[in-house]
């Protein structure tokens, strides 16, 4: 059927080769018939004979070699499907003469533009490494690429590989750290495991431990997060620490990076990535934090029960170090008599763990219950955690015991027999207040069969014959009676029994003690004859015994150091949690030792500076070093929003200069409304505006002054690095990030705090000037020039940038920046002041068009319907400064009556869940014929559902809805070329979530002829910047207009802040394509629509 | 790493082996057949086996053995993997499936691991790499000859939204949700809670053309207590807002599970007045088993099971009901009593002698009962579903919610 022509027979041939091979049959014979279909077009043939390849390829490897070419070819298919599955196979075919290939297609594909295929080139390093182990630096070259790769498809790949090559090679993680830690969350289930187990160990060599001085943790863990600005100065702290033992630990702000980002993960479905985010915490979290592992895993109790065998096992060795972390969830422990035995063992062990004065009773009630049940092997565990639960806890001792010797009288032999040997080792501790209990139990003797128990009471009366100088003898006379007949163990006993009567009474025992040391000398076990051998020589008094015979009381009956029991799990945990070495409590083959942590920490600056190389071009220095320098969540925003201040306002004139000129200025600027600088003034006061419904009143004499102060030296800072070349090579950028940080540092909290309240009274002037002048607000409201000069557009772009400070400082106490969701907030707010950076960054400057042409003004309320009050919106496309997730919406009352409106404000609204509304503060008149402007800020969420609210007067109330176009939930990011075809690609990659393109081609409209119409197009309909072209460097002048002009914008959008990218590329014969990459499908579907209706017009 | 898998029916043989590194001879399953003859019921059998050369995990389902064999990584991660794998695909995984279908499972191995490491294990995406069989496409198969392979790279494999298939369409969009809430309980012998919790599932069945993004809130979310979330949930925006925000899978899947703790108080809705002794003499026993409602809320209990396992010596039982059937199999040693709905007016009751083993001496403990319910249009930790908000899409789909709560580990110490 294989030589047949048709691909559906060749397809049921081969299916049932498959099936063989599933059943396990040998199907190798048939090899040369199926190897020839490898070339075979239908892929579904292709497929199983891929699988049949793989399975049976090292038997038969000369013909296997065959197949080779197709699979060569095959890597340079241009589908990723096929040069994945040909990597795949081709190394999984474990033929050593095709190593060579294998490395080639293996560094083929780490650098291939699919991801896909670069996953499986990371699948396939082990594979090779396993065939040949003397590959191995070549390997590590191409882990060592693969790991520099930013999506998240391949990391857990890679680091899987990785384990399996050099798991020893650390330094290679150094680099990669901080961006692993970052896109932990957003990496696969499987490779989160991988990635997080291979972290515990990277950071159990890289952090100190955060227990050192565990006494000095309460009053340092506040103190530990203070940030530090300079990375050598830590590492003198760190050493210190160590050496004296007396200053507060301070936490490694990476190591806080890795706890805090993989924190959520304890929400995962998947019972491996809580596993592995709770062994990490154990092995790397402070004390204090550990404790939030625990409700996660007594989840996972509800799952599988090999899954919660697993996890008992895990929480039964964290109960000994840790007891309290699980103490709340005691209850959860109990044990139903449908769990299999190993469970109901393990939870019993949990149980013994966590048992302590104030539970104890509980515990031992549960306990009782459990001696009744049907499984045998679970009620003997049960007495000895009975057993171990009296030792550990002195105050229930007797109770435990009585209760015990309640058990002697069970019908079952095994409890019975279970319950001596527990008495035996509690009676042990005490042994003087008890014979009674011995009494009772050398009665038993007589009834127990089970060698264990019967051994373990000859021990007790031997031990304490003392205590029962009648029974003693009786009992060795009755077990010599018996004596061949009973078990090794029991015999040696019944020796020891003997030998320590004979030593304290002899006269009664002596005969009896000889009749059994000769039954012994004759027993069939060696064991047996050596001990009666040995104590006859001992005890018997001989004349060639020696000085051994006096003491040989002191021998026997020394006293003994009572027995502690302990729990079989107290070791266990030098091996690594959740591993299967743990599990065994063995060393399983290939287990990774879990490092001891260090004494003093390593130089955490390897991470530094290798991510910075690593981020060179999107970055500047400081910002990636700095940002996770520092750990208390408020400096570090505050650093932030420092930061791209300061970086972006090098060499050029800083935009505290500008702002103030627009204060100062006042109205001035307003009369400027036509000019350039009207634009970007307008901007600014807009937003200024918005502050001002949260403002409290203040002094304004003093801010000014303080201001004022500040604003020069910033000004002579600014002056000083504007001198400084522009170049950005590395040094120097971060020569500058470290001035800029001593700077802040210097001026610290208090700028600040002087910046926001700056920003509030100047709006308060503004808001004045503005009710003054109307109309001229009007204007500036209206658009600037088409394209403007380079000037002013750099200065607008300040503005934005410095708005952008501001909003944060505003932003800092809103609810929004709720301190439970620091981990995606931060890395995206990174996201977005690298990108802002990277503009100054390079060379090119920058020609993004401030958002321009009309900005279109809605209804929102009709004059008639609104009895004269008409109302009118527009998106002013300003940041929202009291939260930059809003839109700003702009409203203008006009007042159209002949009476004064009073008490205008915003009243129930109703919104879709998630969507909030800052609404603005209510105007309390507005005279005849006045109109006036205010602020109000919505946070769509990024759709496009209306906003309804009522629009409250004194006398009426109206309902109005403000429903945005898609274009105006994004706001302008900026993107040097680079960067976004990088974005662009790795959205396409799927970096990033949902990811999205759609393209779509259309006929150019006949106005939009040149550059400028489209570009002005597009930016009026989406509120986008466009990014600079390549070709225009200086771009002062238009560039030539390239052979196939391309136009691109870029934009995030305002809620969940992901890029949106638009690519317009022109054609001739006014054809054009449009893309839209975003990584909300709803929103790019939308806006090109919107975009595609303005270019055809 | 996955080294090899092999599947074992209940009966011993195998009948499924892949191995994604070299082969290993299928008699390392000596090692588990010896573990698996020492302990008495399958469910005893240790997950890990340890053998000189490499390390067995075996799991259990109703109808199958799973092994394993591998070395490293954490045990965890395996267990996890093999569930997946078994669930997802067809659904319902059985003996007989696994049998029909043996070359798409063995295709399906293939493409979920690679060298013993998870590739995908979404089961969207591997539903678009090797289509499920369906009636009709075996049909349509036949007649056209086309293939259940798909030809290219599912578009799920490379986004970061893997769950989610492209280019959904459907005619009827419609977005269910069943709250489903287990109480976990044990009641001592004078009905007093010894220990209870309720785990709550929430499975969603969404049918939403495009790409929907959906916001679910409750009423009162602050009842929640633990909760792990289908990786299509933002956990941001629960830690911020409590709402669920998520681009759902497409069909069925579980949205998330909570865990509402024994600190809360939790309702019971039943209680059990039950009597079973043993005589001392003349091997016989007495059983007296009345079964009424307690806090449910003004709802009805249905499928009202009570689960006896009996102890070994008891050899039949001779009972009669009130209400519903009872069945004792002698041979498993269970005792199954079918009630059905309870009736508040007139509770049903289980009355009648036990005979045991002559000469075995009585067993010295009751036997506990297990209790199955479910009260239908009730979550009984009182969570209620507010709204459900679909934004991205113009459509109005079709909503609604569904609470079940049911008895989940529910037993009864005698």
């Amino acid at each position: 059927m294989l030589d047949s022509n048709k691909d559906s027979l060749k397809l049921e041939a081969m299916k049932r080769i498959v099936a063989m091979i599933a059943r396990g049959k040998n199907a190798s014979d048939l090899f040369p018939a199926v190897v020839k279909n490898v070339a075979c077009k239908n892929i579904e043939v292709k497929k199983l004979v891929y699988v049949y390849l793989v399975r049976y390829a090292e038997e038969q490897q000369d013909l296997a070699l065959l197949s080779i070419s197709t699979f060569q070819r095959g890597l340079k298919d241009p589908n990723q499907l096929i040069r994945a599955s040909a990597l795949r196979v081709l190394s999984s075919i474990r033929v050593t003469i095709i190593v060579p290939i294998m490395m080639l297609a293996i560094k083929e594909a780490a650098s291939d533009m699919s991801p896909y295929v670069r996953k499986t080139a990371a699948h396939a390093i082990p594979k090779l490494h396993s065939l040949d182990p003397e590959q191995k630096d070549q390997l590590i070259e191409v882990i060592e690429k693969l790991l520099a790769d930013k999506t998240t498809l391949v990391a857990g790949s890679v680091v899987m590989a990785f384990e399996e090559v050099c798991p020893d090679r650390i330094d290679l993680i150094h680099k990669n750290y901080r961006k692993l830690c970052n896109l932990l969350i957003d990496v696969e289930e499987w490779g989160q495991v991988v990635i997080i187990n291979m972290l515990t160990r990277y950071a159990r060599t890289q952090f100190l431990n955060p227990n050192v001085n565990e006494s000095l943790l309460e009053e340092s863990s506040d103190k530990a997060f203070y940030a530090s600005d300079d990375e050598e100065d830590e590492d003198e702290k760190a050493e210190v620490t160590t050496l004296e033992k007396r200053k507060p630990y301070v936490m490694d702000p990476d190591h806080r990076l890795l706890l805090r980002n993989t924190k959520p993960l304890l929400q995962s479905r998947n019972a491996a990535v809580v596993m592995a985010v709770a062994q990490l915490y154990f092995h790397l979290a402070p004390k204090a934090e550990v404790g939030i592992i625990a409700k996660a895993l007594v989840r996972l109790m509800r799952s599988h029960s090999e899954v919660q065998y697993v996890v008992l096992q895990n929480v039964a060795t964290m109960t000994i170090k840790r007891r309290g972390m699980f103490e709340p969830y005691l209850k959860s422990f109990y044990i139903r008599s449908t769990d299999p035995t190993q469970i109901k063992i393990l939870k019993l062990e949990v149980l013994t763990n966590l048992a302590n004065e104030a539970n104890i009773s509980t515990i031992l009630r549960e306990f009782q219950t459990y001696i009744k049940s049907m499984d045998k092997d679970f009620v003997a565990a049960s007495i000895q955690a009975i057993g171990r639960c009296a030792t550990n806890i002195g105050e229930v001792r007797d109770t435990c015991l009585n209760g015990l010797v309640q058990l002697l009288s069970n019908r079952d032999e095994l409890v019975v027999a279970e319950s001596v040997v527990v008495i035996k080792k509690l009676l042990q501790m005490q042994p003087e207040q008890h014979s009674d209990i011995i009494k009772h139990m050398a009665k038993l003797i007589d009834n127990i069969q089970v060698p264990m128990a019967r051994a373990s009471i000859l021990w007790l009366i031997g031990e304490y014959c003392e205590h029962v100088p009648k029974i003693a003898p009786d009992v060795l006379r009755k077990m010599a009676k018996s004596f061949t007949n009973e078990e090794d163990i029991v015999k040696l006993q019944i020796i020891n029994l003997a030998a320590k009567l004979y030593l304290t009474n002899s006269k009664q025992t002596k005969l009896l003690t000889q009749y059994v040391l000769n039954l012994a000398k004759y027993d069939q076990n060696y064991d047996i004859r050596d001990r009666a051998r040995f104590i006859r020589q001992l005890i018997v008094p001989t004349d060639k015994s020696g000085a051994l015979n006096k003491y040989a009381k002191k021998l026997f009956l020394a006293l003994k150091p009572a027995p502690v029991l302990e729990s079989p799990f107290k070791d266990r945990d030098h091996f690594q949690l959740g591993s299967l070495s743990h599990l065994l409590n063995a060393k399983a083959a290939g287990y990774q030792e879990l490092p001891d942590w260090p004494e003093s920490a390593p130089d955490p600056s390897v991470r530094n500076v290798e991510v910075i190389r690593l981020l060179e071009r999107v970055t500047t220095l400081t910002s990636i070093p700095d940002w996770s320098k520092c750990s208390s969540r408020k400096d570090r925003k505050e650093k932030k929003v420092e930061k791209p201040f300061y970086s972006d306002s090098e060499g050029e004139s800083g935009p505290t200069e500008s702002a103030d000129s627009e204060s100062d200025s006042g109205s001035g600027s307003a009369s400027a409304s036509g000019s350039d600088e009207g634009g970007s003034g307008s901007e600014s006061e807009e937003s200024r505006e918005e502050t001002e419904s949260e403002e409290e009143e203040e002094d304004e004499e003093e801010e000014k002054k303080k201001r004022k102060k500040l604003d020069m030296t910033k000004a002579k800072k600014q002056a000083d690095e504007s001198a400084e070349s522009e170049q950005s090579s590395g040094a120097e950028n971060r020569k500058r990030g470290r001035k800029a940080v001593k700077n802040q540092k210097s001026a610290s909290e208090s700028e600040s705090e002087s910046e926001s309240s700056e920003s509030e009274d100047e709006s308060e002037e503004e808001s004045e000037e503005e009710s003054e002048s109307d109309t001229d607000v009007r204007k500036k409201k209206m658009p600037v020039s088409k394209q403007p000069p380079k000037q002013s557009k750099k200065e607008s772009k300040k503005e934005t940038q410095e708005m952008s400070l501001l909003d944060l400082d505003d932003f800092e106490p809103a609810p929004a920046s709720a301190p439970v969701t620091p981990v995606n907030f931060l890395s995206s707010r990174l996201v977005s002041d690298l990108e802002g950076l990277s503009l100054t960054d390079t060379i090119l400057a920058p020609t993004t068009i401030a958002p321009s042409g009309l900005i279109k003004m809605y209804e929102l309320l009709h004059r008639i319907t609104g009895e004269g009050l008409a109302v009118e919106y527009c998106f002013s496309r300003q940041p929202f400064s009291p939260d930059p997730n809003m839109v700003a919406v702009q409203i203008q009352f006009t007042n159209n009556t002949n009476s004064e409106t009073k008490n205008l404000h915003i009243e129930d609204p109703r919104l879709q869940s998630g969507m909030r509304i800052r609404e603005f503060a209510e105007i309390d008149v507005l005279a005849a014929g006045e109109s006036v402007t205010v602020v109000i800020g919505i946070d769509f969420c990024d759709s496009t559902q209306a906003a309804n609210f009522q629009l409250c007067t004194h006398t009426r109330k109206f309902f109005v809805s403000v429903q945005p176009p898609v274009g105006e939930l994004m706001t302008p990011a900026f993107l040097t070329e680079n960067d976004f075809k990088k974005e662009q690609e790795n959205l396409l990659n799927g970096k990033l979530m949902g990811m999205n393109e759609i393209l779509e081609k259309l006929t150019l409209g006949e106005k939009c002829v040149n550059e400028h119409v489209i570009v002005e197009r597009v930016t009026a309909t989406a509120n986008l910047s466009r990014v600079p072209c390549g070709s225009d460097k200086e771009c002062s002048t238009p560039p030539p207009p390239p052979s196939a002009p391309v136009y691109r914008f870029a934009g995030k959008t305002v809620s969940s802040g992901c890029l949106v990218l638009v690519t317009v590329t022109t054609k001739e014969g006014g054809g054009a394509q449009l893309t839209v990459n975003c990584e909300k499908m709803v929103i790019g579907t939308m806006l090109v629509k919107d975009i595609l209706q303005a270019l055809s017009q | 790493m996955i080294h090899s898998l092999f599947l074992i029916s209940n009966a011993g043989d195998l009948f499924l082996e892949k191995h994604w590194k070299s082969v290993i001879s299928r008699s390392v399953c000596d090692y588990f057949f010896e573990a698996r003859e020492k302990a008495v019921e399958p469910d005893n059998v240790p997950p890990v086996i340890r053998t000189p050369h490499h390390y067995l995990i075996n799991i259990y389902q109703t109808f199958q053995k799973l092994m394993f064999l591998f070395s490293k990584l954490g045990v965890c991660f395996i267990v996890d993997v093999l569930y997946r794998m078994c669930a997802d695909y067809f659904g319902e995984c059985s003996e007989t499936t696994i049998k029909d279908n043996v070359v798409i499972v063995y295709e399906l191995l293939e493409e979920m691991l690679d060298n013993g490491f998870p590739l995908a294990t979404e089961s969207n995406i591997l539903k678009e790499l090797i289509r499920p069989p369906t009636i009709l496409r075996s049909m349509v198969n036949t007649i056209t000859g086309s293939s259940n392979v798909g030809e290219t790279l599912p578009t799920g494999q490379l986004s970061t939204i893997p769950w989610r298939r492209a280019g959904v369409k459907y005619t009827n969009n419609e977005a269910y949700f069943d709250v489903v809430e287990e109480i976990d309980a044990i009641l001592d012998k004078s009905g007093t809670t010894v220990f209870a919790e309720i785990q709550g599932v929430i499975d969603a069945c969404v049918k939403l053309s495009g790409m929907p993004d959906l916001t679910l809130s409750f009423m009162n979310p602050r009842l929640l207590d633990d909760v792990s979330f289908h990786p299509c949930v933002r956990y941001k925006r629960w830690e911020s807002e409590r709402v669920i925000a998520f681009i759902p899978p497409d069909g069925n899947f579980q949205l998330m599970s909570y865990h509402i703790s024994a600190q809360n108080l939790v309702a019971i809705p039943v209680y059990v007045k039950q009597n079973i002794s043993f005589f001392e003499t003349g091997s016989s026993g007495r059983l007296d088993i009345t079964v009424g409602p307690k806090q449910t809320m003004g709802k009805t209990l249905e499928c009202l099971v009570v689960t006896v396992h009996m102890p070994k010596v008891v050899l039949s039982a001779n009972l009669s009901a009130t209400q519903g059937t009872y069945n004792y199999d002698p041979v498993t040693k269970i005792l199954v009593w079918d009630i059905g709905k309870l009736n508040p007016q007139k509770l049903p009751n289980l009355k009648g002698s036990l005979s045991l083993q002559s000469g075995a001496p009585k067993p010295e403990e009751n036997p506990s009962l297990n209790i199955d319910l479910k009260i239908q249009q009730l979550a009984i930790s009182g969570l209620k579903v507010n709204r459900l908000d679909v934004y991205g899409e113009k459509y109005k789909p079709f909503k609604g919610v569904k609470y079940v709560t049911k008895a989940g580990k529910f037993q009864v110490r005698t």
